[in-house]
Order: C-alpha cells, then sequence, then structure tokens
C-alpha cells in the first residue's frame, strides 16, 4: 500500500490517542498527592487508602455485586430457555420474537428507567434492590438470548440427530449433547451480563430507593458533589479492573476456540 | 409397528409444544418488565396531571401539543444537533482509523480492534468523569493552552455544548469504527489500485471508488453511532450546562423534578419515535445489501 496517505496514519494515530488520552490522565492523577488541583504535588497511594475505609462505598460495592450476581444468574437462565424455545419454532415466529428482543437493545435507556420507575410506583412496590434486580434481569434477558441462539445456530444438527438415533431421549441429547455444545456461548454470557449490570447506571437511577446505592450510583453522586479525590483514585481502579477483566475473558475465550 | 408409530406421534406432539413452555418465562418477564411499562408510558402520555400530582386518565392531545412550546423545540432541536455533529465527527475521525486498521497486516488486526473497543467496556460514567478532569477551570486542557501561551485566561471548556459533543464523540467512536472496518476489508484493494492506476485523483479515489462500495458500513456506523447519542443522559448531564439539555435530561427533569408523569411521557415517546426511525432506516438498509448481494 504504498499510496496510503500519511494523513490517514496521523488521523488514526490521534483517533487512539483520543481514546486512551483521558483514562491515562485519570490513572495518573489518582496518584496526585494535590487536592483537587491539577498541579502534581508527588505521587501517593492516599485516595485508595481512603477507599478502603469508605463504608458507604464498600456497601454500594456489595450491592452491586449482589445484584450482579441475581440478575445474572436469572436472566442466564430466562434468556437460555427462551433460546432453546425459540429454536424450534416456525421460522416466522423466530423472527417476530428476535425483532421484539432487540427493542430493549435500542430504546434510551432513560425511557426503559422511567417506564419500569412507572410500573414499579403503580403496582405500590417500594423501590430498593428487588426492584433493580426485577429490572436488571429485564434488560439481560435480550443480551443472553441473542448471544446463545447465534451459537445454537451454527451448531450442526447432525450431532442431535445422531445422539437421537443412537436412542437418547430429547433430556440426554439436551444434558450430553446441546448443553456441552452451548458452554461457550453460556459463559460469554454470563460474563456479559454481569458486566453490563455492573456498569448499569440509568435504569438502577431510577429503580434503585433509599438504602439500594450501587457503585455506579455512588460514583454518580461523588462526581456530582466532587469535593473528595477520593473519585479519582475509584474511577481509575473500576478502569483498570474492567479493561483486565475484558482482556482476561477475551483470552479465554480465544485459548477454547 | 402401531406401537412405535403412536409413540412417535406422542414425542412429536410433545416437540411441538415444548417450545412454547420453553419460551414461556423468558416471555413473561420481557411483558411484565418491558412491554407492559412501555405501554404505561404511552398510556399516561395521554393523560393529564392531576391536582396533586396524581394522573387524571382522560384522554388529551395536550401533553404532546406542550411540546411544540419554544422552549422544548430547543432541547429537541439542539439534541438533534448534537447527535447529528457527533455522528458527523465520529465518521471523520473514524473511516480513517477504520481503513488504516483494516489494511494493516493481519495478525495486528484483531489487537487493533481490541484496543478500539477496550474502553467502550469501562464504565461510561467513569469514561465521562475523566473529561470533566481534563476541561474544567483548572483543568488539564487549561493548564496546558497557557502553558502553551495559546490563551491568556482559562477558557470556560467544561458545561458547554462542545463539551456533550466531545463526551459523545469519545463515548460512542467505537460503534463507527467497527462497521466501517467491516465494509473496509470487503473492499478489494484492486479496484483502488485500478483507480489510482486510471489517473484518479484522491479525491475522485475516496468519493467515487472507496466511500460508494462501503456505504452500508457507513450508514450503519452513522446509525448506530446517533441512536445512543440521541438518548444520552449520562454526558450531556456531566458535561452540559443548564443550556446544553438533551431530550434524556428533559425526561428525567419532569419525571424527578418537575413531577409531569404525563409530559415526561410524551417526551419520551417522541425520543422512541426518532430512534425508531432510526433503527427501521438501519434494518431497511441491512436488508437492501443483502438483497443486491442475492441479486448478483
Amino acid at each position: 500500500m504504498k499510496r496510503r496517505s500519511a494523513g490517514l496514519n496521523a488521523v488514526s494515530v490521534a483517533a487512539m490517542l483520543f481514546l486512551y488520552g483521558p483514562i491515562l490522565v485519570l490513572v495518573l492523577y489518582s496518584f496526585n498527592a494535590a487536592h483537587l488541583s491539577m498541579t502534581w504535588r508527588g505521587a501517593t497511594l492516599k485516595w485508595y487508602g481512603a477507599l478502603l475505609q469508605d463504608e458507604a462505598l464498600l456497601a454500594a460495592t456489595w450491592n452491586s455485586l449482589l445484584i450482579a450476581l441475581v440478575s445474572t444468574v436469572g436472566a442466564t437462565a430466562l434468556g437460555g430457555l427462551l433460546a432453546l424455545g425459540m429454536e424450534q419454532m416456525p421460522h416466522r415466529r423466530q423472527q417476530i420474537l428476535e425483532g421484539g428482543l432487540v427493542l430493549p437493545l435500542v430504546i434510551p435507556e432513560v425511557m426503559m428507567g422511567v417506564a419500569l420507575m412507572l410500573l414499579f410506583v403503580m403496582l405500590r412496590m417500594p423501590l430498593g434492590l428487588t426492584t433493580v434486580i426485577l429490572g436488571h434481569i429485564a434488560f439481560n434477558i435480550p443480551l443472553v438470548t441473542i448471544m446463545i441462539r447465534t451459537r445454537l445456530r451454527k451448531l450442526d444438527p447432525m450431532l442431535r440427530e445422531a445422539a437421537a438415533d443412537l436412542g437418547a431421549d430429547a433430556w440426554q441429547v439436551f444434558r450430553y449433547v446441546t448443553l456441552p455444545l452451548l458452554r461457550p456461548a453460556i459463559w460469554g454470557a454470563v460474563l456479559v451480563a454481569f458486566t453490563v449490570s455492573l456498569d448499569d447506571f440509568l435504569v438502577t437511577f431510577f429503580t434503585a430507593g433509599p438504602g439500594a446505592t450501587t457503585l455506579p450510583l455512588k460514583v454518580y453522586s461523588m462526581i456530582k458533589s466532587g469535593v473528595t479525590p477520593e473519585i479519582n483514585a475509584l474511577s481509575a481502579l473500576l478502569l483498570v479492573v474492567s479493561m483486565i477483566g475484558v482482556a482476561g475473558s477475551l483470552y479465554l475465550q480465544r485459548r477454547e476456540v | 409397528m402401531p406401537s412405535e408409530e403412536s409413540s412417535r406421534a406422542s414425542a412429536a406432539a410433545q416437540a411441538s409444544c415444548r417450545p412454547f413452555w420453553l419460551a414461556l418465562p423468558g416471555l413473561l418477564w420481557m411483558t411484565l418488565f418491558f412491554l407492559v411499562p412501555l405501554l404505561l408510558v404511552l398510556a399516561i402520555s395521554f393523560a393529564s396531571r392531576g391536582t396533586y400530582g396524581g394522573i387524571l386518565w382522560e384522554f388529551t392531545w395536550a401533553n404532546y401539543l406542550d411540546l411544540l412550546h419554544p422552549l422544548y423545540g430547543k432541547i429537541l432541536g439542539q439534541s438533534l444537533w448534537y447527535a447529528t455533529l457527533t455522528t458527523a465527527i465520529c465518521f471523520v475521525v473514524g473511516f480513517p482509523l477504520a481503513y488504516v486498521i483494516a489494511r494493516s497486516p493481519a495478525r495486528w488486526q484483531p489487537l487493533w480492534l481490541l484496543l478500539v473497543m477496550l474502553p467502550f467496556w469501562t464504565n461510561f460514567l467513569v469514561r465521562t468523569y475523566a473529561w470533566m478532569i481534563i476541561l474544567r477551570q483548572d483543568g488539564l486542557a487549561n493548564h496546558l493552552l497557557l502553558a502553551l501561551g495559546l490563551i491568556s485566561e482559562p477558557l470556560e471548556l467544561l458545561y458547554t455544548p462542545a463539551a456533550v459533543v466531545i463526551g459523545l464523540v469519545y463515548g460512542y467512536l467505537p460503534f463507527m469504527v467497527l462497521p466501517l472496518y467491516v465494509a473496509v476489508e470487503r473492499l478489494d484493494p484492486a479496484l483502488v489500485e485500478a483507480a489510482w492506476d486510471l489517473y484518479a485523483s484522491r479525491w475522485a479515489v475516496w468519493t467515487r471508488v472507496v466511500v460508494p462500495l462501503t456505504m452500508p458500513g457507513i450508514v450503519g456506523g452513522c446509525i448506530l453511532v446517533f441512536i445512543p447519542s440521541i438518548g444520552s443522559f449520562i454526558t450531556p448531564d456531566l458535561l452540559g450546562g443548564a443550556r446544553s439539555m438533551m431530550i434524556g435530561n428533559l425526561i428525567q427533569h419532569e419525571y424527578l423534578v418537575v413531577r409531569d408523569w404525563p409530559l415526561g411521557s410524551a417526551v419520551s415517546f417522541v425520543l422512541m419515535a426518532i430512534v425508531m426511525a432510526a433503527v427501521v432506516l438501519y434494518y431497511r438498509q441491512a436488508g437492501g445489501a443483502d438483497g443486491s448481494s442475492e441479486g448478483r
């Protein structure tokens, strides 16, 4: 590609700097000893230390993990069964359901948040951990179903037919053929659902009541009040943890192939 | 063998009702916690507000007519403008990046794509907060500009429309790069070479060969950036000021601050209509591309 212009390369380099610059700045400044100033006053770990002593923060982390865990298990079970059921339906019905499942993924999150809040208020359900989990399962089901369906469609139907021909009943075909073949997709769906739930701000924002503060809600209120540099440390920590998590899961997936 | 025959028939009957029972719990959940709430919002958007903040169930178009008020019109208009500008900037930045990645050695491509996607998998609030550190009054950008002598006193960068658009571009650039990468990857380099060999100018190579042949990716990428941009809440909430509100902020404001649920619901449905129009465009374009390749 001798004719590739230097301009293209320059824009690409600039774009990568644009993507990673802010992340680097944030991580760097989380070690800054200065209190709320961009002037560098030497490196310190004290803001990280302060995080560990912030009990409200630890409670929010615990809430987030609990919500993510329960909603991931729920969404994986319901979404997985939905994917299996859809696969055996007539083609036309599958298409309609698939279109319906895309809807929750494209409508603005604000809208899903207010809609769920309205439902819970009308049902006179007190907002709290339960309502958050109900909502998280709802936005995770489509993700799980779509991911598992993608894998189901790639499976060779001959494998299942062979098992049936050799005398396996429907349950045995599922348990010893389909399920093992689906395992990578299921774990992939679990990871995605867990991450999405852990990161969710808007649906949680509208459906969480007092006492159900999650990590993103806590981050939001810390950013809004903006008085301690602890938020820099927390942000840097969250960035690095999720980057390592994603890189790790991609590495595992590649090894499995 | 009648016994085997009948057991097959019952197995078939079982198989035909099984998909329904497997799908039922998930479908019920989505109906109860997605479809019903949406319909509730739709219903309330045609109701009116009671004196004590409750809802009066009398059919009215008033909430939609209220949206014609210049104040709401302005928020609607600037949301469309920010989202469009974001899409355009993402295209200008994303296309060269996608092109360079697609034409780099094959073994490096997955790594480059991973690097483009990686920030997307981190928390959106945190990524937006990074820009607050950079753009605020005593932030990095002002420090740099002052040090370089380009400005004599700090600029007002945060809480401006520009900050909102920067934040949106930052958040959604990966959505532009991925479909463009796929499109450029499929583009036969020989066609570009042929254009050069026939003495096309650089401009002509781009506008008459590269862009038309990668059009499905361009349209796809633009719609994938536009949809989350128009519906964004966090970015304008954190980076924008009171004057750079977007539709998402208006919805939150009407619901949680003013507590005018019927009006908030009407705004929600206008937003949903815009998003659905973009989605329909996306599928029509994707369907059209399939049709043309089948025709060949």
